[in-house]
């Protein structure tokens, strides 16, 4: 054992948080995220003492509803990777393929990533849990559409963000929809969070969803308000990411960085 | 060297006064150049010349400064995608996704150029660059060499009417090099394929090219066939002549 052998590794690796945003952020980046999530989840489960109803209804659908999010965002930012990765990025937008049809093709694949791991983790929580998602109904069907939508518009910035600033950008396509987690709410309502959050809550298309899960498991009635909320701000983002994507692909055009993605 | 007969008809590149600019740095200075229908013309220069920035620039990946480019008649700016159809580009440093056999790949690639008879085309390629038995071996695990046939052989798939060649051979040995280059020559007398091509090997720029254009800091300093360039800088063989300049462009 040589301890200069191993001090040079770890050089190595420091030196790679000298010039990484995004490497320093991780290391802070999911401590403060789970801290906040689990703390709000401890205020909430303080204000009923144990006496939560639909406990395991609440928790387990939210997790299924999130992952659903998740993958469909995985969808088209580790697609986007897939061929920064393997160095094919240049073979392809050097073919008559639009920019748009790519982002069509990601979204795609984040439907079937995403129906593929539902089914998975549906059955599953069935057996292991009894726990049945259909019992939300009908309004399934808008809550899922509008995870869906947003894990796009939060897929297309995250590929955006790569092309724009390369492979140190990556860590984003894991970690940019988890910063929304906290705020949007997921696992508790939008009450228990402090003022300031929840007014940013309300701008979240995801707060909506889980707030009318929650309110059709209480029995309380389709949401329509919260399903109209989604949607339109659902159509705004999307629209948003569309046109950022646009913006910024003419932009790493201009500066020849598309030969650099992968760097 | 063009054949004879060549008309202004037969421009199939047509590159006027193009400019590309980053800030400061002029990476591309005013350059205009033609390329015949059929012919192979070579770009040389030495590194940081502005080879890539102009090969980059007749793809459409990047946008030029000024200038502007004219591919088999149309205005590269406007009508990208079917200027793109009709042509291909092959690099050695461009690879192909690795977790995807040979046939899945060529078969990606034959659907997104719209190949009306996909398997007929890839097993006429295969067969052309050997690999009719890596059919299903996994793109990751084929060697350097292999890989650059796969992408020629993708670089292919469209019947392209201009290849733009980065370095092609530069990772095959020198019998698959020279089938290679053989390959090339072939279809450029049976189709009229029109090739720009790039390479560090002197001896094989000379063999392949019918005329050369010597890059250097972003200026177009020479053009002509090897034989014009030789007589113009009073040189034996085109390696002189890249060192002259190199080294020229050092003392600099």
């Amino acid at each position: 054992m040589k301890l200069h052998r191993i001090l040079a590794i770890a050089l190595r690796h420091l030196y790679l948080y000298k010039r990484s945003l995004s490497r320093l952020m991780e290391i802070f980046y999911w401590p403060l995220l789970d801290l906040l999530v689990w703390g709000f989840i401890t205020i909430y489960l303080e204000q009923f003492r144990g006496t939560l109803p639909n406990f395991v209804a609440f928790f387990l659908g939210a997790l299924i509803l999130w992952d659903i999010l998740y993958r469909s965002q995985q969808g088209i930012s580790v697609s986007f990777l897939e061929e920064v990765w393997s160095r094919n990025l240049l073979n392809l937008f050097v073919s008559p393929l639009r920019p748009g049809e790519f982002l069509i093709a990601t979204m795609l694949i984040s439907v079937f990533k995403l129906l593929s791991a539902a089914l998975v983790t549906v059955v599953l929580a069935w057996l292991m849990y009894s726990f049945n998602i259909f019992l939300i109904g009908v309004a399934l069907i808008p809550f899922v559409l509008n995870l869906i939508l947003m894990g796009w518009a939060i897929g297309i910035v995250t590929t955006t963000l790569i092309l724009r600033y390369g492979q140190k950008a990556e860590i984003l396509a894991w970690g940019l929809a988890f910063l929304f987690q906290p705020v949007s709410a997921v696992f508790y309502p939008v009450s228990v969070l402090p003022i300031f959050l929840q007014k940013i809550a309300w701008f979240i298309p995801a707060t909506h969803v889980f707030e009318g899960m929650r309110s059709v498991i209480r029995k309380q009635g389709l949401p329509i308000e919260h399903l109209v909320w989604a949607f339109g701000l659902n159509t705004v983002y999307l629209l948003a990411a569309v046109l950022l994507f646009y913006h910024i692909f003419t932009i790493v055009r201009q500066k020849g960085l598309l030969l650099r993605v992968g760097e | 060297m063009r054949s004879k007969g060549v008309t202004m008809a037969d421009i199939v590149v047509e590159v006027k006064e193009l400019t590309k600019r980053y800030d400061k740095l002029i990476a591309v200075d005013r350059v205009s150049f033609e390329i015949y229908q059929g012919e192979i013309l070579g770009l040389l220069g030495p590194n940081g010349a502005g080879k890539t920035t102009m090969i980059q620039m007749l793809l459409g990946l990047l946008i030029p400064t000024t200038g502007e480019i004219k591919i088999l008649g149309m205005d590269l700016a406007r009508h990208r995608e079917a200027i793109l159809s009709q042509v291909n580009f092959s690099s050695a440093y461009v690879a192909m996704p690795y977790s995807l056999t040979v046939i899945e790949n060529l078969t990606v690639f034959a659907r997104l150029y719209g190949i009306k008879e996909p398997k007929i085309k890839i097993e006429t390629l295969l067969r052309t660059f050997e690999m009719e038995t890596m059919r299903t071996t996994l793109t990751g695990t084929l060697s350097s060499g292999q890989v650059t046939r796969l992408c020629l052989a993708k670089a292919l798939l469209n019947d392209p009417k201009i290849l733009f060649l980065d370095e092609p051979t530069v990772s095959l040995d020198p019998d698959m090099a020279d089938k290679t280059r053989s390959l090339l020559k072939g279809l450029r007398s049976r189709t009229g394929l029109t090739i720009l091509y790039t390479s560090h090997n002197m001896r094989e720029m000379e063999e392949m090219c019918d005329r050369i254009l010597f890059l250097n800091k972003g200026h177009l300093i020479a053009a002509g066939t090897p034989q014009e360039l030789l007589k113009q800088f009073g040189k034996e063989n085109l390696e002189e002549v890249f060192l002259k300049i190199a080294r020229e462009k050092e003392a600099s």
